[in-house]
């Protein structure tokens, strides 16, 4: 039944994402006063558990969900089916999962 | 084909089979309180016997009369030309997302077969020697199973939906909203059997709550409430079988 | 747009799906920029630079809307799939377009 653990994986991200998704937007909202410096978002994540964590988690999840829904799309649109749908999906993941974490990585690591 | 005249109606009609057809337009006298299928049979009576189209009760009961009337799925029987015509044209095809027989007769058997695979009939283990099972229309599950029951099968969801034109295989509103009314009738004994069924991959998860199966079903019942709780029911289930299965 | 489509529920649907294809398609982008941080503080600053320019705050704001409208809509779909049957869909759908229009707008106004 892959298309239920399927549902299931991007209902549970979606779930987890919640929080993290207000959260997200409330800094966005609140940062972008005043105009966005690198300093100013830099000296907030630096060496940061908290944002580590939170984003390290948000990337992890976002990398299943989008993956999914970018499934749906291609088998329903685009008609794609078999290995190459399956191929092209863990390439999105892996892809948004190395790029994101290493986004985390660049922005709560030391240069 | 004389010319329009302020009181005839051009109505297209898509022509055709298997291997494809097009569009053929037709002058058609209105008359009061004239409704699609009176439409069509005035064509064939009249102008063209050689017109394909299936009806019955001719009183919105069967569902025999679904065809696409503008681009929405309706009982032409039940539709009146003057709520549904613009400029004194109308567009007559056969449902979408089933195959053509002829003109406007579509090949309902995939969407019976769909049906039969969702497990959309009652299996009951009582015998005519046992009392009748006694279930309150008032209990919450026999409302549920009664707010879905009503279906007559006419394919007008199956021919809203997107998902199933976009999906082959998935099993459609109509069988799943059997399946959901079958879930929710204590005295049916193939209840896991069903959901074996449903939680797979042509079935409810598929669903995107697009609501277009409910918007056009004439008989105003909701496919999307039915599988909404469909993707609960099956989803505990599954969660709970892994359970089981990994802890005895 | 096909005819028996114009209802608001696909509608809804839709705004769901060209959302999150948007904002996927962003992701690889904000990560790279974001991964800049690597080379030091100055090699983000730098393309920080360009957000200074109204067509790029536009953007901006566009985004904000597709997480929003993404965000809003995804809760009202996992109640939908969660909670009890409710007939009010078309209101929810209503509310999560307009609370995203509210969020993203309250974002471009501190934004300018």
């Amino acid at each position: 039944m892959v298309e239920l653990r399927l549902y299931l994986a991007q209902r549970a991200t979606a779930a987890i994402m919640a929080p993290l998704v207000l959260l997200h937007l409330g800094v966005m909202i609140y940062a972008i006063q005043g105009g966005l410096t690198a300093n100013e978002i830099l000296e907030r994540t630096r060496d940061s558990l908290f944002w580590g964590g939170t984003y390290g988690l948000f990337v992890i999840a976002v990398s299943v969900h989008a993956a999914i829904g970018l499934r749906n799309i291609l088998r329903e649109w685009f008609r794609l089916r078999g290995p190459v749908l399956t191929a092209l999906c863990w390439l999105c993941a892996a892809g948004l999962l190395f790029a994101g974490l290493r986004a985390v990585a660049a922005v709560v690591g030391t240069p | 084909m004389s010319a329009p005249t302020t009181d005839s109606i051009t109505v297209s009609v898509w022509r055709g089979g298997v291997s494809g057809g097009d569009f053929q337009e037709f002058q058609v006298p209105q008359q009061p309180s004239q409704t699609i299928l009176d439409i069509v049979t005035w064509i064939q009576r009249n102008l063209d016997a050689s017109l394909s189209y299936r009806f019955a009760c001719r009183v919105g009961m069967c569902g025999s009369c679904a065809m696409m009337v503008n681009g929405l799925p309706r009982w032409t029987c039940r539709t009146h030309v003057n709520k549904v015509m613009v400029d004194n044209r109308l567009k007559v095809e056969p449902l979408r997302n089933l195959p053509v027989i002829k003109d406007l007769a579509c090949d309902m058997s995939e969407f019976f077969e769909k049906w039969r695979q969702a497990e959309g009939h009652f299996q009951g283990s009582g015998t005519r020697d046992e009392t009748v099972a006694a279930i309150s229309p008032k209990s919450l599950q026999r409302q549920t199973a009664n707010a879905a029951i009503e279906c007559i099968n006419c394919a007008i969801c199956y021919a809203a939906c997107d998902v199933v034109a976009w999906n082959r295989d998935y099993l459609g509103p109509a069988a799943l909203n059997r399946a959901w009314s079958l879930q929710n009738d204590q005295r049916d004994c193939a209840r896991d059997e069903r959901l074996t069924v449903v939680a797979g991959d042509a079935g409810c998860h598929q669903c995107h709550s697009q609501q277009g199966c409910s918007t056009y079903c004439p008989n105003e019942l909701n496919p999307t409430a039915s599988i909404a709780g469909l993707k609960q029911m099956s989803a505990h289930w599954f969660m709970k079988k892994k359970y089981r299965e990994r802890h005895g | 747009m096909k005819a028996h489509r114009k209802q608001p529920l696909y509608l809804a649907f839709l705004m769901h799906r060209l959302s999150g294809l948007g904002l996927a398609l962003f992701l690889p982008f904000h990560f790279y920029v974001l991964g800049l941080a690597l080379e030091g503080n100055a090699a983000l600053e730098g393309f920080l630079h360009w957000s200074e320019l109204p067509l790029v705050k536009f953007a901006e704001f566009g985004l904000v809307f597709l997480l929003a409208l993404h965000f809003f809509g995804g809760l009202r779909l996992l109640a939908l799939e969660n909670l009890p049957w409710s007939n009010r869909q078309k209101n929810y759908a209503a509310v999560a377009l307009a609370a995203a229009f509210f969020v993203a707008c309250g974002y471009l106004l501190r934004a300018i």
